[in-house]
């Protein structure tokens, strides 16, 4: 079942009552809020995820509430609690929805460690997978926008959660936070995405995020194999490049840039090293996104199969 | 009972079942391995649930799920064991040609001499405890050799200087692990005053001889120590010291001696008290096997009544993590009870007054140790 099924009263009571279990990716988090104005912008942004079933075991029970005390009435902010313990200093109540996003990736990050968790952007097309590692500001989540909005499926914009029994990538196909001058350029570029409201003036600047397209959040529990590395990087004005890389740079760049290298120690040399002999890879350099996207098409196809 | 009480009872009930008969878990149903792993997860023990089911062979027959959440304990705590070995490694290279006696504690102990306590055991830091009069030399050698000194505020420092049985933490510029150095296992200004050259006389060499441990006796005792004198006022007292004290009491009791010795030894060192409620403990939660004899031999020294019954009030209360969802406000209380207690036989009363409202005064600043989402590289954590 869809989260859309629900009316809007039934989404807002099971808010407020004893949560809603979302199913994101291979995780499944309880959300529970009393924040009302959450609620028209988690809506319409979470309307095509699926509901996990009621006797699933929840992987992280979330819940979001106003901050007590005299600082209500002066300036209102939301606390995110995990597990009844509150990790975080406060958000403005304005900002509740952006740390709410914040906080369920860090609830991954801390505590997946059964996954190799890679920093890294991936999408799918055939079975093959993508893997974009970067560095934030590297553009890595507008040119993963940029190609499941091209016809390739969203595995994450963020995580590449390599699975240690067999390699394989699994999905989370969460909402794309674009931020700052990303949001307009993907609002020119393909004008039919549906993006949720901007938060100005967050920690990261503006933020808005965009619901990937509904096939992507429908196969999300679909794995795929890695095929492709590459490293990429918004440089203003910069003519388009996309060159191979040697392996062992590969090898470094990937085992230096995830959330977990250190904790799967000889599981994670291992699952990197495969990864990094059954991909090619290459680095690119763009500043146009159509450009870019084109490039990833013409190497993919002739390199696929 | 009301709600609350209720949940506190059920989450505290799947936690004991399923640390006392783990072979059991398999037919837990799924809304309790939902709440288990929490509760585990809180109490530090998601590990030794891992350990316990991996050694019975029974991991493959739970929720895929729960599997996943151990697999990940295990990771952690397997990827901290290591971080512990190289660095007890890289400290015996830094303080080669040194010949202090370095006994190492807690966690750090448990795993280098392969203690029951130490499979599934989370490890934090490196804790040693030296002879005081070479800390400041061994401090100097570490410093030299690329640990630094972590930043403290003034008044922590002092803190630690003056008042404590340890220094300020060292930490090595590439790696994140701390080593503590201790001097004395209770801070200098405490009621109970244990003294360290006994300590230092009865330790026993480890399989590399450059290291010691505590003899088992001491061992048990500090272990009480760290259990009822040291804890943080939201945290409590730790279930996982009741724990690692009753895997303790198992191994070392089957040892000729260790039973006639250890009740002797606490009134040596001034810590029957403690000993008193380890072992009414380890006994009330474990039904750990404590021969009568030596029940005998301690009750002639336990507390008056009404601090018997005080205590045995607060301690399931404080000790147990209760249901994440249903806060308990008595289980808060008796938390801070027993944290100001525990304060309370450490510093004289002024000395306490001054240091919980300077705390006190912190808090209020709004300085604590929360994660601001801004300066969060997730990649760090």
């Amino acid at each position: 079942m869809r989260l859309g099924s629900l009316s809007r009263q039934v989404f807002e009571k099971s808010l407020a009552g004893e949560g809603l279990a979302i199913e994101l990716g291979p995780f499944i988090v309880n959300i529970k809020t009393n924040i009302s104005s959450l609620l028209p912008v988690a809506y319409p942004l979470y309307c095509a995820y699926p509901l996990a079933s009621p006797s699933a075991m929840v992987d992280f029970h979330i819940r979001l509430a106003h901050r007590q005390g005299l600082r209500h009435w002066v300036k209102p902010q939301s606390v995110f609690f995990l597990d009844g313990r509150t990790p975080f200093v406060p958000s403005s109540l304005e900002h509740a929805f952006p740390a709410l996003e914040w906080g369920i990736n860090w609830c991954i990050a801390t505590r997946a460690h059964h996954l190799l968790m890679l920093h890294s952007a991936v999408v799918e097309r055939n079975g093959n997978a993508i893997l974009f590692p970067a560095w934030p500001g590297h553009g890595k989540s507008t040119l993963c926008t940029a190609l499941v909005f091209s016809g390739w499926r969203l595995l994450s914009d963020e995580f590449g959660l390599v699975r240690p029994e067999d390699g394989l990538l699994l999905p989370i196909p969460r909402l794309i936070p674009l931020k700052n001058e990303s949001i307009d350029v993907i609002r020119n570029f393909r004008p039919e995405a549906v993006i949720g409201p901007s938060f100005l003036k967050t920690r990261k600047g503006t933020v808005a995020h965009v619901i990937p397209p509904e096939d992507s959040i429908l196969r999300s529990q679909e794995t795929a194999k890695p095929r492709w590395l590459i490293f990429p990087r918004w440089v203003a004005g910069a003519p388009l490049s996309l060159e191979p890389i040697p392996k062992s740079q590969a090898f470094l760049m990937v085992a230096t840039n995830a959330f977990n290298y250190e904790v799967l120690d000889q599981t994670a040399f291992r699952l990197v090293t495969d990864m990094v002999k059954a991909c090619d890879c290459h680095s690119l350099v763009y500043s146009d996104l159509s450009e870019a996207v084109a490039a990833i098409d013409a190497l993919t196809r002739s390199t696929d199969g | 009972m009301g709600k609350v009480s209720l949940q506190t009872a059920r989450a505290n009930q799947i936690l004991l079942d399923a640390i006392l008969t783990p072979e059991k878990l398999p037919s837990l149903p799924p809304a309790d391995w939902d709440l288990l792993i929490r509760v585990a997860r809180r109490v530090r023990l998601l590990g030794r649930l891992e350990a316990d089911l991996s050694n019975s062979g029974l991991l493959g027959m739970i929720p895929a799920k729960a599997a996943e959440h151990l697999r990940a304990a295990r990771h952690v705590i397997e990827h901290r064991r290591t971080l512990v070995t190289w660095e007890v490694n890289r400290l015996l290279w830094a303080l080669k040609g040194t010949d202090a006696p370095i006994i190492l504690l807690k966690g750090a102990a448990y795993m280098v001499a392969g203690l029951p306590p130490a499979p599934g055991r989370l490890y934090a830091d490196v804790d040693l405890l030296v002879p005081e009069e070479r800390v400041a030399g061994i401090e100097e050698k570490l410093v030299s050799k690329g640990w630094f000194k972590m930043e403290i505020d003034p008044y922590d420092d002092r803190y630690y200087r003056v008042w404590m049985h340890e220094i300020p933490p060292l930490r090595h510029r590439e790696r994140g692990t701390e080593i503590d150095i201790h001097h004395r296992i209770l801070p200098r200004t405490s009621r109970l005053k244990p003294d360290p050259a006994l300590l230092f006389e009865a330790a026993l060499p480890l399989a590399d001889p450059r290291l010691r441990i505590l003899a088992p006796a001491d061992l048990v005792l500090h272990c009480v120590v760290h259990l009822f004198l040291e804890g943080d006022p939201t945290e409590g007292l730790r279930f996982r010291d009741l724990l690692d004290l009753h895997l303790l009491l198992g191994h070392y009791g089957q040892a000729p001696g260790f039973w006639e010795g250890v009740v002797p030894r606490a009134c040596r060192l001034g810590l029957a008290r403690p000993l008193y409620y380890g072992l009414r403990f380890t006994q009330h939660f474990f039904a750990t096997g404590i021969p009568q004899t030596v029940q005998d031999e301690i009750n002639r020294l336990r507390p008056v009544w009404p601090i018997r019954a005080l205590m045995d009030f607060l301690v399931p209360l404080a000790i147990l993590p209760g249901h994440p969802d249903h806060p308990n406000r008595l289980a808060s209380l008796a938390r801070w009870l027993l944290y100001i207690r525990a304060h309370w036989l450490k510093m004289p009363p002024v000395m306490l007054v001054r240091h919980l409202s300077y705390k006190a005064y912190l808090r209020f600043r709004g300085i604590n140790k929360k994660v601001d989402l801004a300066q969060l590289d997730l990649r760090q954590q």
